[in-house]
């Protein structure tokens, strides 16, 4: 195969001051940041600039810009994130977060979004699970292909600025699209640079550089059932890993109660909230609702325990309890996927969520249009007239590359990262709504970090031709693996989604969990040796090849860390330890690369929070959350009350 | 419940390509993508698509399916008969890179030309007010996905490369109108869309509304009013006087 003799390898090869991998709301971002701080700046983008899984987020943005009730403030909204994440958060990302919000919203303006509006000419904002006012920024349920279109947009504006002072639009920002960057490479422990391939091509391409941003986003695509885009392969936590980075709080992952089970074509992907928001129920294949058996005894006081008193509180939610529909996106998930397990469930394994019975069609038209013709023009189901499919799908991994909150930067000097796929944030759980203002507040920050380490070096670290050629080599192997009759990587990554949809999906077991990391193990030497035919312009098996190994080492991570955790939290759910334990919120579990397909795993204890923050709350509200010794610094006067 | 259906793919490069025959299995509920991507894990593992969502949000997935502009994962297989030949082919506007996968790069030369927003002065960040109703028409644009079904549909580009220089084509002039109709856009947008843009080439036959996956009204709402606000620009006596006068442009 002379096409691919790695001695006549040509590698483009790009100097940029910061390299921004990953084009999601998270990277445009940071690399607007980057730009304004007067860097020359390239977005790297594994698909076509403005596609990327970003368009998905529908419901919104939270901030607390206070439009809809003047209450809302920073302070509430932090406790609501801590809340959701069961106090396991990294505090200061949730503080920065809740603070600089309504900023990064209010700017977006500026570069010409055109969210829904109040009567008085504010930025509307609506009501979602764990928020305790109206938060979110949104435009009808489109609000993430909003955010897109306005970064992209706002790049574009910059890139013509560019143009009248130098007559070249890419002079200080460029996007290089459909490409994929396979390896960082470090020099004396620091970034350096990353090489990669153009997917049209199959041409590799370097870019030598001494900050990098990664915001590639999540790692749904190891699992069978997700609403994530094949883009999500865990790119920036694997690269991270193999350039020495670590990952925290891989064990949490967000599974959406409600996603499509059928037609096979679009199974996982979501079914907003607001169908049971807006009165929709869960019934069983014996017609029950059988919320009302899954209702935990911590919730039991605030939901209802009659499908009259259900029904009532829409209506009427000051004398009535909210129906267990409403619970939590775990205990829902959880719940439907019991009703499964005991053969209750609807003929496509899901259970049906039902709206049709209890709105009338004008009704259903008018408040979940997008929802009606999803239904319609994918399942060809008129949800008017009959229930759907639901039932949990892989959707969020709260886990990823452990940062410096502040600067958003890695262990890896000159590594920084934003959005889904830095890790801290969101502790065990994310809230609706506060991922789209993650990705604005901390892709800021990560771009104006990497400006100024770039600032702040003497000279940049170089990259050396060892590690150039090992990078060749690595691209290259499925190739050379076809001679030797490698397996076909479609199949491979077949087996590994199905060995975490059930044996690490949402409710995991010891042994199962065991069984995954031997399967795994399997799994990582057929990776290694999957082969592709045919050429290297735009060949979906090679791509895949590559992404393979990623998904990889993050499935290790996900399995070793979900495996040592003996406690239930979040997005972490054991059957065999099903309550939460205090003794483990202040553990966070470290995963860091052992080579391409092992991971080490270890302990770290939370930092405790800040006094005047931890004085936030009330003591009675974080005994439920805190050991007895961990109080001691509250203001009501903690361990000795 | 599955069948067997006749697939003609496109396969090829930039130099030359043929209708290839493949025997598909084909299960109840799937749309065409789902077709390739069985094709891409059987019998053709290098076959070239393009797509991401594959829920119809992101736009990536845009091809030619019996010769219509269609996104491959919001065409369902039940709307074709059991014996029907189901032919993909790339969008014929743009060069094929290979086999489904187009060069859409005209696309964002275009975006590069169209002036970005143009904020109010004096207006500092979260003091913007709008009014709903004020929004919603630049709204209904910007849920655009950006698929370029529209530019690849339009016939004053689809069959004719010499005017790709002088048009924007329908994708970008629906942005323009949506600029021009954003309650607090301050640049002056009407002149340049009919003399750089090229809206004058539009003669409305409404091929890029009926294409539209989102179903945005594109010709009726956004390329028929910036035509009349050119117009009422153009021939208004008083604005004409006025340009005469004070040699306004």
């Amino acid at each position: 195969m002379p096409d691919n003799d790695m001695s006549a390898e040509n590698v483009e090869t790009y100097e940029y001051d910061v390299v921004v991998i990953g084009a999601g709301g998270a990277g445009l971002r940071a690399a607007i940041e980057a730009r304004m701080q007067g860097k020359r700046t390239a977005i790297i983008s594994k698909s076509l600039f403005g596609k990327a899984h970003t368009v998905m987020a529908e419901g919104g943005c939270a901030a607390s810009m206070g439009n809809a009730n003047p209450n809302d403030n920073w302070q509430v909204h932090y406790r609501d994130t801590m809340r959701g994440g069961k106090f396991l958060n990294n505090w200061r990302m949730a503080e920065l977060h809740a603070k600089e919000a309504p900023d990064r919203v209010w700017e977006l303006e500026t570069y010409g979004a055109l969210f829904d509006r109040t009567p008085d000419g504010k930025i509307s904002q609506r009501n979602f699970g764990g928020h305790t006012y109206p938060r979110l920024a949104h435009v009808g349920d489109r609000t993430g292909l909003e955010l897109i279109r306005t970064l992209q947009q706002k790049i574009v504006s910059l890139q013509q600025d560019d143009f009248k002072e130098t007559g070249d639009y890419e002079s200080h920002i460029r996007v290089f699209h459909e490409c994929t960057i396979t390896e960082l490479f470090t020099t004396g422990g620091a970034i350096s640079g990353c090489f990669g391939y153009f997917r049209n091509t199959g041409s590799f391409v370097r870019f030598d550089t001494a900050a990098i941003v990664m915001a590639t986003g999540g790692v749904g695509k190891s699992y069978q059932v997700t609403s994530n885009s094949w883009e999500y392969t865990g790119d920036g936590h694997a690269l991270a890993l193999r350039a020495g980075a670590t990952l925290i709080n891989m064990e949490f992952l967000q599974f959406h109660p409600t996603g499509m089970v059928w037609p096979p074509s679009v199974k996982g992907i979501l079914v907003t909230e607001s169908v049971r928001g807006d009165g929709g129920v869960l019934r069983n294949s014996e017609g029950k609702r059988f919320m009302f058996e899954y209702v935990p005894d911590v919730f039991k006081e605030q939901y209802a325990t009659s499908e009259e008193e259900g029904d009532r509180w829409y209506t009427d939610p000051d004398n009535n309890r909210r129906p267990p529909e409403l619970l939590p996106r775990d205990e829902v998930a959880r719940a439907i996927n019991s009703e499964v397990k005991a053969g209750r469930g609807s003929p496509h394994g899901g259970v049906f969520l039902d709206i049709a019975s209890r709105k009338t069609p004008e009704e259903i038209l008018k408040r979940l249009p997008s929802m009606y013709h999803q239904f319609k023009e994918l399942a060809d189901v008129d949800i008017t007239k009959e229930p759907m499919e639901v039932g949990p799908t892989c959707h969020y991994v709260m886990g990823g590359i452990e940062v410096e909150p502040d600067t958003g930067m890695a262990t890896v000097p000159g590594l920084f990262a934003a959005g889904e796929c830095s890790g801290g944030m969101h502790g065990s759980n994310r809230l609706g709504g506060n991922s789209l203002s993650d990705l604005l507040v901390f892709g800021r920050r990560c771009g104006l970090s990497a400006a100024e380490y770039v600032d702040s070096l003497g000279t940049r670290p170089q990259v050396t031709a060892d590690d150039l050629n090992a990078a060749v080599e690595r691209a290259l192997l499925p190739f050379s693996s076809a001679t030797d009759g490698g397996e076909n990587p479609f199949v491979v990554h077949l087996e590994l989604q199905k060995t975490m949809h059930e044996l690490v999906g949402i409710i995991r077991k010891e042994d199962e969990m065991e069984m995954a990391l031997k399967k795994l193990q399997d799994i990582a030497t057929r990776t290694r040796t999957v082969s592709v035919e045919g050429h290297r312009e735009f060949n979906p098996g090679w791509h895949l090849a590559l992404d393979l190994r990623n998904m990889l080492l993050v499935s290790l991570c996900v399995a070793k860390a979900a495996l040592e955790r003996q406690e239930s939290r979040g997005g972490h759910t054991r059957d065999d330890f099903p309550v939460m334990d205090s003794g483990w919120r202040h553990v966070l579990l470290v995963c860091s690369a052992l080579g391409e397909d092992n991971v080490e795993l270890t302990r770290k204890e939370q930092i405790p929070m800040r006094p005047e923050l931890f004085d936030l709350f009330e003591l009675d509200e974080l005994k439920k959350y805190y050991t007895g010794e961990e109080l001691g610094g509250h203001r009501a006067g903690g361990a000795d009350s | 419940m599955s069948h067997w259906q006749h697939f003609r793919v496109w396969r090829g490069d930039s130099e030359k390509g043929e209708l290839v025959d493949y025997p598909a299995e084909v299960n109840e509920g799937e749309v065409v993508l789902d077709i390739i991507h069985r094709l891409q894990q059987t019998e053709a593992q290098d076959l070239a698509v393009r797509w991401n969502c594959k829920a119809g949000k992101c736009g990536s997935c845009s091809v030619e399916i019996n010769g219509k502009p269609r996104l491959a994962c919001m065409t369902r297989m039940s709307t074709f008969d059991d014996d029907e030949v189901v032919t993909v082919t790339p969008m014929r506007t743009f060069p094929v890179i290979r086999d489904l996968v187009t060069d859409v790069s005209f696309n964002y030369t275009k975006a590069r030309e169209v002036p970005a927003f143009a904020p109010p002065a004096g207006v500092a960040p979260g003091e913007y007010r709008m009014q709903q109703v004020d929004v919603e028409r630049s709204q209904e644009f910007r849920k655009c996905i950006e698929c370029y079904l529209c530019q690849n549909t339009c016939h004053v580009v689809r069959d004719h490369e010499e005017n790709k220089q002088n048009f924007a084509g329908p994708r970008y002039l629906m942005r323009i109108a949506e600029l021009d109709m954003h309650p607090l856009d301050t640049a002056d947008r009407q002149v340049a869309a009919q003399e750089e843009h090229g809206l004058g080439y539009c003669n409305i036959t409404k091929c890029c509304t009926e294409v539209c996956p989102e179903h945005i009204k594109i010709t009726d709402n956004a390329l028929i009013p910036l035509k009349e606000r050119v117009v009422d620009r153009k021939y208004d006596p008083v604005v004409w006087l006025g340009n005469k006068l004070f040699r306004r442009n």
